[in-house]
């Protein structure tokens, strides 16, 4: 490969990296959210692909596609409070249900999504931080949809709000000892539920993007376990919602190293690149799971990492 | 737990007949909920259709016409069945050592691609097809068993999350297959789909003699006999059951936990790739995309229908080979999308996992011994 090449194969993932982040971003978020309450909220794969239904649907509709991300969330967040109830239940386990939400939101997306397959819904729009510059494809890779931001900015509140208020103290206190949270007259099953469903708004808008913005339209195959990616991705950010960001712009940068290999013209090996995420994802899990300073900040109550 | 319920008084048993009914109304009880729990979902089902203008009536019907009506119906159901009892051992056994393993899919396409590309040689017309077919069915047990064990040795020695990590493992499996069937195994005679070249007709496994029903439908039963025999009556069984019963309590008794895992989950894997082998071999002829079928994720709801039974995973399966080989007339009769059999799937899951908090609330069940379970 040449030296042009691989400046053209480097622009393309930092522009991979701020263009298929954000999915990662919303999913790995609300995790962290959910997971920080002391629960494992598995079905976010699910919870993804409706989103990303919905706000095709809704775009399509009513040719508005931030009501689209609007019912994104709203989806979502059903589909979090029916996984934040059932596992309040006795004897209920949260991965168990977890599986069983990814496969019963799949499920309801591809029903209901059917009819929206071919046409075609109003897309979000962008603005591009690349003015600066005359060179097309730095442009183009320095294209930003306000999602992105929006994500950021989630982020920072969340990781603020942990830290310093007292929600923030309730969340972490009910992840880490359900015993203490009880002693101080919390109800661990309303934290956990209103948890489960804000994680899971969260993840319903990171699905939005996926129908409306990248890859920007509404089909079965459109996620592909990266819901599933984004909740291994948390452990891998050790539940602080900052290094959740990070993680996600890694992430997808390791996704578009198939796309951008391909436009320098390199087609060999295209399924290889394209399993690259899946990879990672299992190579940092391996890497991160036995690490003394994940062990550290793992909220106790959690049962993934048990 | 919170539902503790008062310990009954522990009744004086005397005589086989006494104590073989109280077992089985103790054991009624995890047959009567899971299948209160399938006719809820019935319920819930019929009022989406309802919701929808459809009638339930007409869809419980096509089932009963698609997938039991009729000689032909039945034969259909026992053949979709048959990858759906081995992905359920997938998750079953597993399951029986404390593992939530959902990557059945992965080992099966994996397992459906090796025995496929195994053959590519050997289906030449000289090499006897028992010959053939041994190693096609090795390497697909092989490289499912491999797969699997994958997992369980990380699970076990680097503490990786195995349920994630088996799904990640799907998504690099069905990747894996494509690309060598798009790129070096590609069948060029075949424009249509990238598959594998066939195996042709002569390397086919037939039916079972006087059914139209394949082999695979035998092995899956017998397998999932075998599994359970190891399970109840050896010590192998015993160490496991034990395993996963409390990790802890094991490891201080000097068993070999981690070993357990790796052997459960490659055995589990096996089985996988089995059906993988038996879907190239019966039906595909070749490998190609649509060995991802989704068998793998339905054979994860058998399993807890069938509370990681390997018995009770026989007729779960064919309740649901059932109503996925009916899925097609379903959707052409009504009008549904062909995700319906997907969303009952899902809907009967979550219904299921919540009925499980139904345990041990029932007095009726709860004769010949203090109810504190957990």
């Amino acid at each position: 490969m040449n030296n042009a090449a691989s400046i053209t194969v480097l622009i393309a993932l930092v522009g991979g990296a701020l263009r298929v982040s954000t999915p990662f971003m919303f999913v790995a978020l609300g995790e962290c959210l959910t997971e920080k309450a002391g629960r494992v909220n598995l079905g976010q794969e699910g919870t993804l692909v409706l989103g990303a239904m919905t706000a095709y649907a809704i775009s399509y509709q009513t040719g508005s596609p931030w009501l689209g991300v609007l019912g994104a969330g709203c989806a979502g967040s059903v589909l979090g409070a029916m996984h934040g109830y059932i596992c309040k239940l006795p004897r209920v386990n949260d991965i168990a249900v977890g599986i069983a939400m990814m496969l019963f939101g799949t499920g309801v997306a591809f029903f209901f999504g059917k009819p929206y397959i071919q046409p075609s819904a109003p897309q979000l729009g962008s603005f591009s931080l690349g003015a600066w510059t005359h060179n097309k494809d730095i442009a183009t890779a320095l294209q930003i949809n306000p999602l992105l931001l929006v994500g950021i900015a989630v982020a920072v509140v969340m990781a603020w709000a942990f830290a310093n208020t007292k929600w923030g103290l309730i969340v972490r206190m009910t992840g880490d000892s359900a015993a203490s949270a009880r002693a101080m007259g919390v109800s661990i099953d309303l934290v956990r539920f209103v948890a489960t469903t804000v994680g899971a708004f969260l993840a319903g808008i990171g699905g939005a993007f996926l129908s409306l913005y990248y890859p920007g339209a509404w089909n079965q195959g459109l996620s592909s376990g990266q819901g599933l990616m984004a909740v291994a991705l948390v452990i891998f950010a050790r539940w602080s919602p900052i290094r959740c960001v990070l993680a996600a712009l890694l992430f997808g940068a390791a996704g578009a190293i198939g796309p951008s290999l391909q436009s320098v013209g390199i087609t060999q090996g295209y399924y290889f690149f394209n399993a690259a995420p899946y990879i990672l994802t299992l190579f940092i899990m391996i890497a991160s799971a036995g690490s003394a300073r994940a062990a550290r900040d793992v909220p106790g109550e959690l049962s993934i990492t048990k | 737990m919170a539902d503790i319920a008062q310990p009954l008084p522990i009744t004086v048993t005397s005589g086989r007949w006494n104590d073989l009914s109280i077992r089985i109304r103790r054991s009624a009880e995890y047959v009567v909920i899971p299948l209160f729990a399938i006719a809820i979902s019935g319920i819930v089902f019929s009022l989406l259709l309802l919701s929808l203008g459809k009638s339930p009536l007409d869809f419980f019907w096509l089932i009963e016409r698609g997938g039991f009506g009729t000689a032909f119906s039945i034969e259909n159901t026992l053949q979709t069945s048959s990858p759906l009892i081995l992905t359920a051992l997938c998750v079953a056994l597993p399951a029986r050592i404390g593992l939530v393993i959902i990557g059945g899919e992965g080992a099966l396409v994996l397992g459906g691609f090796a025995s496929a590309a195994i053959a590519i040689p050997l289906v030449d017309g000289h090499t006897p097809v028992l010959l053939t077919l041994s190693i096609m069915a090795l390497a697909g047990v092989i490289v499912g068993g491999i797969w699997i064990g994958i997992v369980g040795y990380l699970r076990y020695a680097r503490g990786v999350n195995e349920t994630i990590s088996s799904l990640l493992m799907t998504y690099i499996g069905i990747a894996t297959m494509n690309f060598f069937v798009e790129g070096a195994l590609r069948d060029l005679t075949n424009p249509n789909k990238p598959s594998t070249k066939p195996i042709g007709d002569a390397y086919m496994i037939g039916n079972i003699p006087g059914t139209e029903v394949h082999w695979g439908f035998a092995v899956g039963i017998a397998l999932a006999i075998v599994l359970s025999i190891l399970l109840s009556r050896t010590t192998f069984g015993f160490a496991v059951r034990v395993s996963g019963g409390n990790p802890r309590a094991a490891l201080a008794q000097g068993l070999p936990v981690g070993k357990l895992i790796v052997i459960c989950c490659a055995i589990a894997g096996a089985c996988a790739g089995l059906a993988g082998f038996f879907q190239v071999a019966e039906i595909q002829g070749r490998a190609n995309a649509s060995l991802a079928a989704g068998y793998g994720y339905t054979g994860i709801l058998i399993a807890f229908l069938a509370r990681h039974s390997p018995v009770a995973v026989i007729p779960i399966a064919i309740l649901f080979g059932g109503i996925v080989a009916s899925g097609g007339l379903i959707e052409r009769r009504m009008g549904l999308p062909d995700a319906t059999v997907l969303v009952l799937q899902g809907l009967t899951f979550v219904i299921l996992l919540m009925s499980e908090t139904l345990y041990g609330r029932f007095k009726i069940f709860q004769v010949g011994q203090s109810t504190d379970r957990t």
